[in-house]
């Protein structure tokens, strides 16, 4: 308690230099939770667009399906297993079907996926309902990074090439029914969406799907029918090489504020141990053990670290708070390199990353005070009260 | 403490490295102290006082040979075991008064009370009786930045004693302080070491303390030169 309390009274006396410590650890803190607490948010909304645009909770691949693997597309397509009938029924799952397509908007061409999906399906975001055939037309949707790409808009037609399953050419006019904006590239960039009724009746593959979307209450979890399961882990495949990618940069970019903020603390922890030399041989003329100003010394750094987080919640709450109100706007190019990013990236705080850039900091403000402390403890306090040690 | 020599050095050694040798501050000190002397160590720069006062205080060791203080021999002690003594039997007073900043005058005196986890009345009780014996009851709230030298030592006399030692080290107490100040402080522990029959060691080259000395031991090169009782 007595140590506690010195420690105490030597920060307030310290004045400037605590105000200096408190100020650059609090910096810190505040800054490594609104870069975490923004990783956070940015990997929960991915992992969520991904869900509600392209992936569902869980797929079944029809056996030849290899989503990373394009040249599998001409055979990967089936008759739907029977099993998931009930599934599909009650709305937990939708069929997909995949071919190679192409596209010639002003006279260039494109080579696209196309999709086919039920119009009335309420599973992934794609605002199907815009493909009900209306007057003779028949209706695709596609996303905005398409929409930028071929220059088209709503309204607008475009003659469209696939191969039917004998491998067959054909061609035909589509008209844009809507333009959908999501942060999700896979479900956008070189994606057509076109009424699984029209493309069955192209292609002649009726009843069959590339793959089945499923939500999360759907009751298959297992390979079904000779089709693969693949459930939500797998599908987030691509976030979680971004996620474990930006969390190494989180670490790097924290690694290097924490060594700035206690590398002041350790320069002024030294110099103050140094300078304070004569107290310290006072400490322990007056009966203080040498750990006991070791461990006095030590407290003192680490409660720079308290005060620091006491601080930086004064002035970081609100500025966090606000945060998650207004969102970090985000250049749209962020997008089209295949980032599930939203105009604005909305932070997220967790009370375990928040707790684990607390502790850290704590630990390493007590390290960098414990080390100078221990090292003019074990000098020759004879020379400490004559302020001689170097 | 119920030795009669409170204090025994036999052929007491200290030697410091000083590049590839040695530099040799005592050299086979024999020497005894009895309860309630009030005794000094006066001699030169380096003759070897303040090193002697450093072994008798627990501070230091010796090379080699012995110094039993309060009947423990001071190289078989650990760390913790010395700063036990000097918490509990052992008072010091600085050249510079080394008071501790941030504290006021009544927190400075308080501090080995707190170290010896005594209770708040107990503290309380002590520390107005030891500033009372210096006179400094009315600047207990005072920082040591608001005090002069003379009142500065006298907080640190008053922190000597204010667990009542066996023994008192002053290091050139009165170094800092005009003539009035040094007559003042010595004579307040001249008081203290009559009443309180605490043992005084004082390491000076001040005339002016030298003549409130019981009995004078002169050091030079580190070898006792003059033992006399006045």
């Amino acid at each position: 308690m007595l140590i506690i309390r010195t420690a105490f009274k030597n920060i307030i006396g310290a004045g400037r230099a605590t105000r200096l410590n408190i100020a650059v650890l609090s910096f810190v803190l505040v800054i490594m939770t609104a870069y975490n607490g923004m990783l956070d948010g940015w990997i929960a909304e991915s992992r969520r667009d991904t869900i509600d645009w392209d992936a569902g909770w869980s797929q079944l691949w029809h056996p030849n399906y290899d989503k990373y693997d394009i040249f599998t597309l001409p055979d990967a397509h089936g008759k739907i297993p029977i099993q998931i009938d009930n599934a599909l029924q009650a709305g937990m799952a939708t069929p997909v079907l995949v071919i190679q397509a192409s596209v010639y908007p002003q006279g260039r061409m494109l080579n696209i996926q196309l999709k086919g999906i039920d119009p009335e399906q309420q599973i992934l975001k794609i605002p199907s309902l815009s493909l009900h055939s209306a007057g003779g037309e028949t209706p695709v949707v596609i996303g905005k990074r398409m929409a930028a790409t071929t220059n088209l808009k709503k309204g607008d037609r475009v003659m469209l090439r696939w191969r039917d399953r004998n491998g067959v050419f054909d061609a035909r006019e589509v008209q844009v029914a809507a333009i959908f904006e999501t942060t999700v590239g896979s479900a956008d960039a070189g994606q057509m969406w076109i009424a699984l009724d029209d493309l069955y009746a192209m292609t002649d593959m009726q009843g069959e799907a590339t793959y089945i979307v499923m939500q999360r209450e759907s009751p298959v979890s297992a390979d079904t029918g000779g089709w693969h399961f693949k459930d939500n882990d797998f599908l987030q495949t691509d976030n979680r090489i971004l996620e474990q990618s930006s969390r190494a940069e989180s670490v790097i970019i924290f690694t290097i504020l924490l060594t700035l903020a206690l590398l002041a603390v350790y320069d002024t922890q030294t110099l103050s141990i140094f300078r304070r030399q004569k107290e310290i041989g006072t400490y322990v003329a007056l009966g203080m053990t040498p750990r006991g100003v070791t461990t006095l010394f030590t407290i003192e750094g680490t409660t720079y670290s308290l005060f620091a987080a006491f601080f930086g919640a004064i002035w970081g709450a609100p500025l966090l708070y606000w945060f998650t109100k207004t969102g970090l706007p985000m250049p749209e190019a962020y997008g089209d390199i295949g980032m599930a990013v939203g105009d604005a990236m909305y932070p997220v705080y967790k009370l375990t990353t928040v707790a684990t850039t607390l502790l850290v900091v704590i630990f390493f403000s007590a390290l960098v005070s414990y080390l100078p402390a221990r090292k003019i403890a074990q000098q020759n306090m004879v020379l400490a009260l004559k302020g001689k040690i170097n | 403490m119920k030795s009669e020599n409170i204090i025994r050095i036999e052929g007491l050694t200290k030697d410091y490295p000083v590049g590839e040798g040695f530099f040799r501050a005592l050299a086979k000190i024999d020497l005894t102290f009895r309860e309630g002397e009030f005794a000094g160590l006066v001699g030169p720069s380096g003759s070897g006082k303040t090193t002697l006062l450093n072994i008798i205080g627990l501070l230091d060791t010796p090379t080699s040979g012995s110094a039993t203080v309060l009947g423990k021999e001071v190289s078989a002690l650990t760390a913790k075991q010395s700063a036990f003594l000097r918490n509990r039997h052992i008072g010091f007073i600085f050249q510079s008064y080394n008071l501790l900043p941030v504290y006021t005058v009544y927190e400075n005196v308080e501090f080995t009370l707190l170290l010896q986890k005594k209770n708040r009345e107990e503290r309380h009780r002590a520390v107005m009786e030891a500033l009372d014996w210096v006179g400094l009851t009315e600047k207990k709230d005072s920082r040591p930045s608001q005090l002069s030298g003379g009142e500065s030592q006298r907080v640190a006399i008053a922190r000597a004693m204010v667990k009542r030692p066996a023994i008192v080290l002053a290091d050139e107490p009165s170094a800092n302080l005009d003539a009035e100040n040094s007559h003042h402080i010595l004579q307040t522990m001249q008081q203290l070491n009559a009443e309180l029959k605490t043992t005084f060691l004082f390491a000076t080259h001040d005339e002016k303390v030298m003549q409130y000395l019981q009995r004078i031991i002169s050091l030079r090169d580190g070898k006792i030169e003059k033992d006399t009782n006045s």
